[in-house]
């Protein structure tokens, strides 16, 4: 394999939210094939600066694929090519000399682009504050082993609470739905004894405020599944539903 | 200025209820009637933020991530320690704080580090409480992991992601404060500056990172929650936006700053694939309870791992320290790999690193188990090295990971800024020169659930705080100041990346101030600073304006920040004549190279007094004093 590559890039530059934007067009010589792909773009700033023009803003901070603040679409594919692979953790050995790639900011209604691939996904958090939570305060928790949880429950749990919150699952939905991220944090708590007290007003409410924030109906492609940098199952997503049930049955489901 | 740590007296597990009693209340009517400023969402922030919230105290919260649940606790990996005993393996509150003391090398305040293993048991059930899907037997109960520096297994994990969980745990916690209106979010804000009125902290400045705009917050007391300054060396395994803006600016507005050569070098990192390199990526230590660290026994032998025979190999973790073996604490394991590297031992295209080996753990418990433990770690190796760690071994290196040195503060975790609170990684209290492994995330949380919670009353009760609004002059002081770097910044217009000065400064610092010290190299770094500094106020190239998103600006202003206070950091190892922890003085060593301390001059914090721009710092010292954990040359042979 060849240690160097030469890459096309067209990526999207928008100045601020609202503003029209535009694919910009930038040759890349000689990129190692050990760089990470955000390391590719570092390199392309400091070529863009050391011409005096502006660097291509985008978020990324942990760099190890856990903090979740990274996020684009990689030719019309949410973190590129690899699956359950963010794209901080892709690489440039992934790609072929000659290459055109294209990149691209989360596009969602719900996720205003705030500056060329940087959007905002506070409705993320919003929805969390929607009942994302058990209430419970500091200082008052009994021992952490008075209540044995079977592991296989601890295990579906961590399976589900895994999810980073990048928001790929919204930016590969042809609905930009996010259900998937809803279901994660629902069924993380629904799977614990200590989320049983608000199991049915969580989901109410966190669905609402889904739906409040202008996340668009999921219709089954999965194509959320696909894009999760950590693997989430859209069986969570079928339980969820299940939840959302039993809880408008329940008579339980409001506070 | 004497240096007052408020350290209660009389028995040392008696202390903190004494203190917690004699501290001062507020009643819950009065608590509504405050506000508090809590700068950074990390364990330490969003868990005071979220607890404050719970008493009743009106919150900000400020970050400059776009979601609090994005801040670089979140990476940490191995697990988060407490004295549980659930394993019946001799564990107690005082083998935790005896290994604590130990561990740091005898330089951490002994009564903190006792209160930091007493309520290390109330964070496990509270993050139980909260939902954390903490790691369980089959039996229901939760599983424990050993880490470095300890016999005892009593690290409680989330896969390779305990981090992670315990953050979100604090972050639900916040988020429903959020939700009853109690703690107010201000993400993409930066801090830039302190306001101090009448000798007490009573705002900050930020600078929203989207519009741009400097924005003034009051309140009566400020807790700073930023982390560590691990990034002023460029390369490390913090996160990119980790940096020390905020305490520098407060340490300039007159906050001390403790012992800042005690800096963490992690031996288990993913080494440098090239220049184009922007961080580095730690491998947990959690991967030395299965994995072993060789070298060849022969300098230069180029043979593919597999292929050297045992008979060939130096397991000289093991060789050197049989009763720790592989869990060494970090420095020691640190020094032990760059020593074998000095040797020309080193593996790997570059010579500097060394094996991290599995074969033995796969063939005792299967694949299945290794995976099951560390699988995440293992993707992530194979990821960044296109090499798969469960058929040949990993190849790693030691790395800036953790800063045990930070904001001095007091028992209360109190500054010298009365009003001035600092949580988490940013004080230097309860490590001292080294930290153990599992042990951030603990110290973290407990500041944040259940120390700040009841100190804060303390000057909230204490003190008479006059009403202050953003009105009063001091805040335009501070805008202006902060305004006028941003603007320097940007007039310089000259020919250089900030990331091009930045990588310098890094590279000089871990030259001469990394893993081994001397004195020369430490004089030679501080001139070679300051004409870096000179350089990039009048070369520095930041492309933009001010009143945009502009994340070169942003960079600017760490970096400015980073080439003060790294001057503070070289000072500091020049002055501590001694080994100890992680600062290893090349002068003070033991004929094995183990740390020599010097404990009749240097056993004290050192905490540095900001005098101006390249004016000598003021030098106060904390004496300490050992009553249960008597100061000896560490051993884990």
């Amino acid at each position: 394999m060849s240690e160097s590559i030469n890459v096309t890039l067209k990526v999207w530059r928008q100045n601020g939210p609202g503003e029209a934007g535009r694919f910009e067009t930038y040759p890349l010589e000689n990129v190692s094939t050990h760089a990470s792909f955000l390391e590719m773009l570092d390199i392309l700033n400091e070529k863009l600066i050391n011409t005096g023009k502006m660097p291509v803003a985008f978020d990324s901070d942990c760099r190890e694929g856990i903090c979740g603040s990274c996020g684009l679409m990689i030719d019309g594919q949410a973190h590129g090519p690899d699956r359950e692979t963010a794209t901080c953790q892709l690489h440039m050995r992934r790609f072929s000399d000659g290459d055109t790639i294209t990149i691209e900011p989360w596009r969602a209604r719900s996720f205003p682009i705030l500056k060329d691939l940087v959007v905002d996904r506070s409705a993320f958090d919003r929805i969390i504050e929607a009942g994302g939570y058990n209430s419970i305060n500091a200082g008052n928790a009994p021992d952490a082993n008075a209540i044995l949880i079977p592991k296989i429950d601890a295990e579906a749990a961590m399976d589900a609470a895994a999810c980073i919150g990048c928001g790929a699952c919204v930016a590969a939905c042809k609905n930009a739905s996010a259900l998937l991220f809803v279901s994660a944090k629902v069924m993380h708590f629904a799977r614990l004894p200590q989320g049983k007290p608000e199991r049915e007003t969580r989901v109410a409410r966190m669905v609402a405020k889904m739906d409040e924030e202008g996340f668009g109906s999921c219709t089954n492609t999965t194509e959320c599944e696909a894009a999760c940098p950590k693997g989430i199952s859209f069986s969570n997503i079928v339980s969820l539903r299940r939840e959302s049930m039993r809880a408008q049955c329940s008579g339980r489901s409001t506070r | 200025m004497t240096l007052e740590s408020k350290v209660p007296s009389g028995p040392m597990d008696k202390r903190w209820s004494r203190h917690k009693f004699d501290l001062k209340l507020v009643a819950p009517a009065n608590k509504r009637k405050h506000t508090i400023l809590v700068v950074g969402t990390g364990l330490a922030g969003a868990s005071a933020a979220a607890t404050l919230a719970e008493l009743g105290y009106n919150v900000q919260a400020f970050f400059y991530h776009d979601s609090p649940r994005r801040a670089h606790s979140i990476a940490a990996q191995g697990g988060i320690n407490a004295a549980k005993n659930y394993q019946n393996d001799g564990d107690s509150v005082h083998r935790l704080f005896y290994d604590t003391v130990k561990g740091g090398d005898f330089r951490a305040r002994e009564a903190n580090v006792h209160r930091l293993a007493e309520v290390s048991v109330n964070i496990i059930d509270q993050c139980v409480a909260q939902g954390v899907p903490f790691a369980r037997d089959y039996g229901g109960e939760l599983a424990n992991r050993s880490f470095g520096g300890a016999q005892v297994s009593r690290t409680f994990y989330a896969r390779g992601q305990t981090g992670q969980q315990l953050l979100l745990g604090a972050y639900s916690s916040l988020m429903r404060q959020v939700d009853l209106g109690k703690v107010k979010l201000f993400p993409r804000r930066e801090m830039l500056d302190l306001v101090v009125i009448d000798g007490v902290a009573r705002g900050i400045v930020c600078r929203n990172l989207v519009t741009g705009e400097f924005e003034s917050y009051a309140g009566d007391a400020v807790l700073l929650c930023t982390g560590g300054y691990g990034n002023v060396f460029y390369l490390s395994t913090n996160a990119k936006n980790c940096n020390v803006t905020a305490a520098w600016r407060a340490a300039r507005r007159g906050a001390f700053f403790a012992n800042p050569c005690f800096t963490q070098i992690h031996p288990t990192c993913i080494p440098q694939s090239g220049e184009h390199q922007s961080k580095l990526t730690l491998m947990s230590e959690s991967l030395r309870n299965d994995g072993r660290v060789w070298v060849p026994l022969k300098k230069g032998d180029t043979r593919s791992p597999r292929e050297i025979p045992e008979a060939e190999r130096d397991y000289f973790l093991e060789r050197r320290y049989p009763s720790f073996g592989n869990l060494v604490p970090r420095d020691v394991a640190s020094r032990a790999s760059k020593a074998v590297c000095d040797e020309g031992r080193g593996v790997g295209p570059t010579g500097l690193s060394v094996y991290l080996d599995f074969a033995a753990s796969i063939e005792r418990d299967g694949e299945n188990t290794i995976r099951q433990k560390y699988g995440n770690l293992f993707q992530m190796y194979e990821k960044i090295t296109d090499d798969n760690p469960y058929e040949v071994p990993m190849r790693i290196y030691p790395a800036v990971h953790y800063t045990m040195g930070g904001l001095w503060v007091d028992y209360n975790l109190e500054s010298t800024v009365p009003g001035l609170f600092v949580l988490g990684e940013a004080n230097f209290s309860d490590h001292g020169a080294n930290r153990l492994g599992a042990s951030a995330l603990m110290q973290g949380l407990a500041d944040g659930y259940f120390i700040v919670p009841y100190t804060l009353g303390s000057h909230i009760a204490g003190r008479t705080l006059a009403k202050v609004t953003t009105d009063h002059p001091a805040f335009a002081d501070a805008v202006k100041a902060s305004r006028d770097v941003t603007t320097r910044l940007l007039a310089v217009q000259g020919s250089r990346s900030v990331d091009s000065f930045h990588r310098e400064l890094g590279m000089t610092l871990w030259n001469n101030c990394g893993m081994a010290r001397n004195d020369a190299g430490l004089r030679s770094a501080r001139e070679k600073i300051r004409e870096l500094r000179d350089q990039f106020w009048s070369n520095v190239r930041v492309t933009g304006k001010g009143e945009e998103l502009n994340q070169t600006l942003e960079h600017a202003g760490r970096v400015a920040d980073y080439f003060e206070f790294a001057e503070l950091l070289v000072i500091d190892a020049t002055e501590r004549q001694e080994s100890c922890g992680g600062h290893f003085r090349e002068e003070y060593q033991t004929e094995e190279g183990e740390a020599k301390r010097n404990d009749d001059k240097f056993q004290y914090v050192a905490a540095w007094e900001f005098a101006g721009v390249g004016e000598d710092p003021k030098l106060h010292k904390e004496p300490l004093t050992f009553e249960e954990v008597h100061p000896s040359q560490r051993s884990y042979k």
